[in-house]
């Protein structure tokens, strides 16, 4: 129910742009609830997104939101975390935002073990600009980029945020949509770099081009080859608690550091 | 036979780089450009265009990957707009330093923050001094024949310089007209195979981009200013030998519109010009002297040709869609630099409209006549600097 979340919403920046049937509201939704059931204090929350549908977000969410560059939200949650790190930053991206022109970005959070949560929302495509090929668009799917099919393999983003060094990582669906409120609490619990893949449908810019009829029948896809263990065949795919891992955090090491240097002394 | 099609500035514009054949395309996608590269995507995979498609990671990378292209001595195209082409800026002088004539579309649009898809010039117009050509168009056509120039003009061995080919975003490069497609053959007789003077090559090994040490780099800024000298002169004439072709003439660096008599000028840039000359043509027969004068070249600036149309009128505005912060509109100050050299100065007023894709309404131009009749008929009445439409003031 809308009103159980309500409050969390800028509801008079509603409608919001997304197009019947996409999944980020429901992902949007998911999130929101992480953060009641973490009973964070909304003034203490930032949401730093880049450029895209998913990032739209923040414009609609009643914390303290940036809406910064495409590509770059790692970099300036980077910048605030260290300057405010009493500070929840939670950062949402698009596919492309984070692994594409943001790439080199995240695997630098993930490197550092900063304590941020990001949220990606991957529906194999560049929503907003209309549907061309990002670095998660499946191999041989069709893209306005790739209209006989998309030659380039796609990324694992998880593999590759762990092996840079991030220290949770998890994936859950739209349609598993409880699951990625779970797994967004473990992430946010996590002291350090956690990352969480949402699998998301986008039916205009990519259902239609790869033989969805309807929204459903991508939630329904969500649902059939979403696998929490054993086997993965063909298009199946991991969800739950995908990795985690120790290491040093980031901004309490700078802490940490500063304080040695300082003699003690922790202000100023 | 050319063919008429209902086609959208980014489509013409597409058409336009199948005729040309670049080798290499690379592009990443951003709103108003994307239907451009998407366009040419398809006519790769269709077989109808023989180059290679890459999709890039981000537009700075795009850039980066014409120039290894380019390095090779193939042709070659990007396209891109706005933040996209921000991102570019590290790469632009690389690619001008280095004299690879690319050709690049721009669909100009505004520049964030706040952000905005929608249309202004302020995205090339604050890339002017990274030594590419910007040539700024009015309508769709226009888009397709300025880009088949500016292969000629950047590969022309005397100039050897990178050129942005700049449509409206919206206005231009989503509205469909009637477009002329010439084929194949035609723009065979119009536009040479690229014979570049460099390029890497296994049994004459070239090094790009040396360190220059203080001994030689003002020497290669010059050799770049010389290019650009020589686009000056050529602009025009490649203008003329494609008129002569194709039968249509866009104006070369400048196209004046009923200014030989005029006592007012309005100079302005890119798809508001049409609407420009109507409103001249309606003050004209209410006995305005109206004229218009639109620039096509933005780099290199044709000083001269600027200053002999404007320096008889009384008063001249320049329509801005950009501003250089601290100063005026970018447009603005490069007219007044072109009259300092005339005997006679008329008042120049600088109208600042279309930001973030605002309409320029007919009636907005007309307002901008009537200041300037105030600003000869009562001297320093009126402001140096116009925003128009302003919805509130300080
Ligand atoms: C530097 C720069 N390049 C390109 C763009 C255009 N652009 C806006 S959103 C976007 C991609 C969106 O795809 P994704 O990140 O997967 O998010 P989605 O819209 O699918 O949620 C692009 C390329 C931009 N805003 N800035």
């Amino acid at each position: 129910m809308f009103s159980e979340i309500a409050q969390y919403f800028r509801t008079e920046a509603l409608p919001h742009i997304w197009c019947p049937g996409c999944g980020i509201g429901t992902v949007t939704a998911a999130f929101v609830r992480a953060i009641k059931n973490l009973q964070l204090d909304q003034n203490k929350v930032v949401v730093v997104s880049g450029i895209g549908c998913s990032s739209r977000m923040t414009g609609y969410l009643d914390f303290n939101t940036l809406h910064t560059t495409h590509g770059r939200a790692l970099a300036f949650a980077t910048g605030l975390k260290l300057a405010r790190p009493e500070l929840d930053v939670f950062v949402v991206m698009g596919d492309g935002d984070s692994s594409a022109i943001g790439g080199n970005h995240l695997i630098h959070a993930a490197r550092r073990n900063i304590d941020i949560t990001a949220l990606v929302i991957n529906n194999s495509i560049y929503g907003m600009t209309g549907g061309q090929c990002s670095p998660l668009t499946p191999h041989d799917k069709r893209a306005t980029t790739s209209p006989y099919g998309n030659l380039d393999r796609p990324f694992d983003l998880l593999d590759l945020a762990r092996a840079a060094g991030a220290t949770y990582g998890a994936r859950a669906t739209a349609y598993h949509n409880q699951l990625l409120t779970k797994l967004l609490v473990n992430a946010y619990n996590n002291p350090g770099f956690s990352i969480v893949e949402a699998i998301s449908q986008c039916p205009v810019s990519y259902g239609r081009r790869n033989k969805f009829k309807t929204p459903a029948d991508m939630v329904l896809w969500q649902k059939e080859h979403a696998v929490t263990r054993g086997e993965l065949g063909g298009e199946d795919f991991l969800i739950g608690d995908i990795f985690k891992a120790q290491a040093p955090e980031f901004v309490a090491g700078y802490g940490k550091l500063r304080e040695r240097l300082r003699g003690g002394s922790a202000d100023g | 036979m050319a063919e008429r099609k209902f086609l959208n500035g980014n489509y013409a514009l597409a058409a336009a780089v199948k005729l040309a054949a670049p080798e290499v395309i690379a592009a990443y996608p951003i709103t108003p450009q994307s239907s451009i590269v998407e366009k040419l995507a398809e006519f790769v995979s269709n077989g109808e265009l023989e180059a290679d498609f890459i999709k890039v990671e981000s537009e700075h990378s795009a850039l980066a990957a014409c120039y290894g292209a380019a390095s090779t001595g193939c042709r070659v195209f990007t396209a891109t707009s706005s933040q996209g082409l921000a991102y570019m800026a590290e790469m632009l002088p690389y690619v001008s330093g280095n004299r690879f004539p690319v050709v690049m579309a721009v669909a100009n649009r505004g520049l964030a923050a706040p952000w905005t898809i929608w249309g202004d010039h302020q995205d090339a117009v604050s890339m002017r001094d990274h030594g590419w050509i910007q040539l700024h168009v009015e309508n769709a056509q226009e888009a397709l024949d300025t880009c088949l120039q500016a292969y000629k003009l950047a590969e022309h061995p005397g100039v050897l310089t990178p050129v942005m080919v700049c449509l409206d975003g919206f206005v231009l490069s989503h509205t469909e007209e009637l477009v002329e497609v010439p084929t194949a053959e035609e723009v065979k007789g119009f536009l040479p195979p690229y014979e570049p003077m460099h390029a890497v090559d296994m049994n004459n090994p070239t090094t790009f981009c040396i360190g220059a040490g203080p001994d030689v780099f003002t020497e290669y800024k010059y050799s770049q200013q010389l290019g650009m000298e020589a686009a000056l002169e050529l602009i025009p004439e490649i203008a003329a030998e494609f008129a002569e072709k194709f039968g249509r003439n866009h104006g070369g660096l400048i196209e004046s519109y009923s200014c030989e008599d005029a006592e007012y000028i309005l100079v302005s840039m890119g798809s508001v010009t049409g609407t420009a000359r109507v409103v001249a043509d309606q003050l004209r027969s209410e006995g305005v002297k109206a004229g218009i004068l639109k620039l096509r070249a933005f780099r290199p600036f044709p000083i001269q040709a600027v200053s002999q149309v404007i320096k008889r009128a009384k008063g001249i505005g320049v329509l801005d869609r950009d501003y250089s912060y601290g100063n005026e509109g970018a447009l603005a100050t490069e007219v007044k630099a072109a009259l300092y050299g005339s005997d006679v100065r008329p008042s120049v007023t600088n109208f600042i409209a279309g930001l973030g894709g605002r309409d320029i309404l007919p009636s907005d131009i007309r307002e901008m006549f009537a200041v300037l009749e105030r600003s000869v008929s009562q001297p320093g009445s009126v402001k140096p600097v116009n925003f128009v439409g302003l919805r509130w003031q300080r």
